[in-house]
């Protein structure tokens, strides 16, 4: 790219790669915005989040809602819950996607079409809410941490994503040459494949583990014990049925109004809730990007 | 089949020098390559057992458990021993007042997404691609998939209080263009906006990667040969970046369009309220409510059934199609 043997840029080139950095400015501030929202209220005095005085940057500075979260003892109840379902959940996902996505990509495995066959099968139909529902109830999982674990334990895209991953990194080859020198299929993958894997093992603990910790769905539906319950539905019971425990406030300066603190709390729920994800988010966003173009190579 | 026959020819060759061939010879005597196969590789098929299980358990059972779409079911006698009810519950369903309401609903919030978030990640792909490098791009990627990590309720949470009367930034934003202290979540005319440019908000930048990825794969040969033939910018997005997404587009687009019936329950649950509920009804809310809230555990799988129907010959026709038109197709 020498300046001087490069073809110079037209008028209306340049004008058109300006008009792209309009483009891509506006939707980094519209995307932005509202975040930055969000954090600036959460750390600005309720009477001034009430009365609408905070735009962009927090207003008279307190830490009042966060102090009215971590008094909650509900949230505290959901985050435990929350952090157990996605760790237990994530370590049985990440194992059994790789006990159907190894064999999967092995040649050597008779009928591998079949049971590639029989996984995508499940992307395109399903039973639907009810018989689901029936399923867990029969196996009395209903109302028991399982509940949020099992019937989620295998994703489908990422069984296809780690099968595209050993198929396209571990050569045939290896596998041969390890079989000629007596080493079990077992082996293999625990000296062999498991060692070479990191970067996928990586990216499907990182999906998993984002998709445990936002998981409602399953909880709405196999839950009624508040004492099970994940963050996410505690959330869901103070941010959108606005059902916030008037006692929850008792602990904090009694003299904030408490319609002022109850919004307040709502901005400082939604950042907590979030912390956890959007901190290990710039570390592992390559991460990421990486898990979807391996599953975008082939389906 | 081939591979089957080919095998058969070479493995008499390969046998004397394979070790764990050489341990079983029994077996090949009965020149079963089959049971053969699979004897060499038992622990392939060991370590299949849980996941394949999990999928027999969670996934193919319940499938076999629609039957109950067609049965009078009574938790005592079970699916199977309930009393057949034939399509009973389908001509509920079709008879019912509100069908229609909710199969507009539904395929009105899909195609609206639809033509909304198909083309928007491609957009932002292709205004990315435009610039080279720098912290400009970087920042612009990372801030627009951030919102993705946001959980729905989370999000859910984010747009009401957005657009809550007098304190939410849309709101306020509105309120200085005249519009003031009005209640958005309530009126039945919005949701359909609200939803679907909420998740344009949320999906766009990660939505976006693929076609990061795909135009990052483009030869740059290509690009250099156009800028020798004097070829202007959006030229190049016109005849080069656009084909070479072409294929990838086609099979997102397959994709979305086998989801138009599966319309998302989590969202849409939360972001209903009695206000709106006349436009925000779909067919999986209404399922739950009826189902789950109701316990009438027959008529929400039929309704459920003719859900996931729909939506299969859906997704097997524009594959089909999608495979006469370009040579792209999902399978």
């Amino acid at each position: 790219m020498s300046k001087g043997t490069a073809i110079r840029e037209s008028k209306g080139d340049r004008l058109f790669v300006f008009f792209i950095y309009l483009f891509l400015s506006l939707v980094l501030v519209i995307v932005a915005v509202p975040l930055i929202y969000i954090l600036s209220s959460s750390v600005s005095s309720p009477q001034a989040v009430v009365s609408g005085k905070v735009w962009l940057f927090p207003v008279d500075f307190t830490l009042d809602g966060y102090k009215a979260v971590f008094h909650n003892p509900q949230i505290g109840v959901g985050y435990l819950n929350s952090l157990f379902y996605t760790v237990v959940g994530t370590v049985i996902n990440v194992a059994l996607t790789i006990m159907l996505g190894y064999p999967l990509a092995k040649k050597t495995l008779y009928g591998r079409n079949f049971f590639m066959v029989l996984l995508v099968i499940t992307m395109m139909f399903d039973g639907g809410l009810i018989p689901y529902y029936l399923v867990v109830k029969d196996l009395h999982l209903l109302d028991t941490r399982w509940a949020m674990i099992l019937p989620g334990a295998l994703g489908v895209f990422q069984v296809i994503v780690a099968r595209t991953f050993f198929q396209t990194t571990i050569p045939d080859e290896l596998a041969e040459a390890a079989e000629l020198d007596g080493c079990s299929d077992i082996r293999f993958i625990f000296s062999i494949v498991l060692p070479l894997s990191k970067p996928i093992i990586a990216v499907m603990t990182l999906m998993y583990a984002v998709g445990h910790w936002n998981a409602y769905f399953d909880a709405l539906i196999f839950l009624r014990k508040p004492d099970l319950f994940p963050l996410q539905i505690i959330l869901r019971n103070i941010l959108i049925l606005n059902t916030v425990d008037a006692s929850m406030m008792a602990n904090v300066s009694q003299v904030q109004a408490q319609q002022g603190l109850k919004d307040l709390l709502k901005y400082s729920l939604i950042v907590v809730a979030s912390a956890p994800v959007l901190i290990i988010y710039p570390f592992v966003q390559k991460h990421f990007v990486k898990g979807v173009m391996i599953g975008s190579l082939k389906g | 089949m081939p591979r089957l026959t080919s095998k058969l020819q070479t493995e008499p060759s390969l046998a004397p020098k394979n070790p764990v061939s050489l341990k079983a010879p029994p077996e090949r005597r009965t020149g079963r390559t089959v049971g053969k196969k699979i004897k060499r590789h038992w622990q392939l098929y060991l370590v299949l057992l849980l996941p394949v299980l999990y999928l027999i358990i969670f996934k193919y059972i319940p499938m076999a458990g629609i039957v109950i779409a067609f049965k009078n079911y009574n938790v005592i006698k079970g699916i199977w021993g309930s009393d057949w009810a034939g399509l009973k519950y389908f001509h509920q369903f079709f008879d019912s007042p509100n069908f229609w309401l909710y199969i507009k609903n539904t395929l009105g919030i899909s195609f609206y997404g639809l033509i909304l978030g198909f083309p928007a990640p491609i957009l932002l792909a292709l205004a990315l691609n435009e610039i080279r490098n720098g912290l400009f791009k970087k920042s612009v990627q990372m801030v627009s998939y951030a919102p993705y990590f946001i959980s729905t309720v989370i999000m859910v949470s984010i747009i009401i209080v957005n657009l809550t009367p007098n304190v939410g930034m849309v709101s306020k934003f509105f309120e200085m263009l005249g519009v003031s202290n009005t209640n958005f979540m309530g009126i039945p005319g919005l949701f359909k906006s609200i939803y679907v440019w909420s998740d344009v908000w949320q999906f766009t930048g990660y939505g976006a990667i693929i076609y990061i990825a795909a135009l990052s794969g483009v030869n740059p040969e290509l690009y250099e040969s156009a800028k020798v033939d004097g070829a202007s910018r959006i030229q190049k997005i016109l005849h080069i970046d656009i084909p070479s997404l072409i294929p990838v587009s086609v099979i997102m687009l397959i994709l979305n369009l086998g989801n138009i019936m599966k319309l998302g329950f989590e969202k849409i649950y939360l972001m209903q309220n009695p206000l709106n509920l006349s436009t925000s009804e779909v067919i999986s809310t209404y399922v739950y409510k009826v189902g789950l809230l109701g316990s009438s555990f027959s008529f929400s799988a039929a309704i459920g059934l003719f859900n996931s129907v729909i939506n299969l010959i859906l997704l097997v026709s524009v594959n089909y199609i999608a495979r006469k038109l370009s040579s792209n197709s999902l399978w």
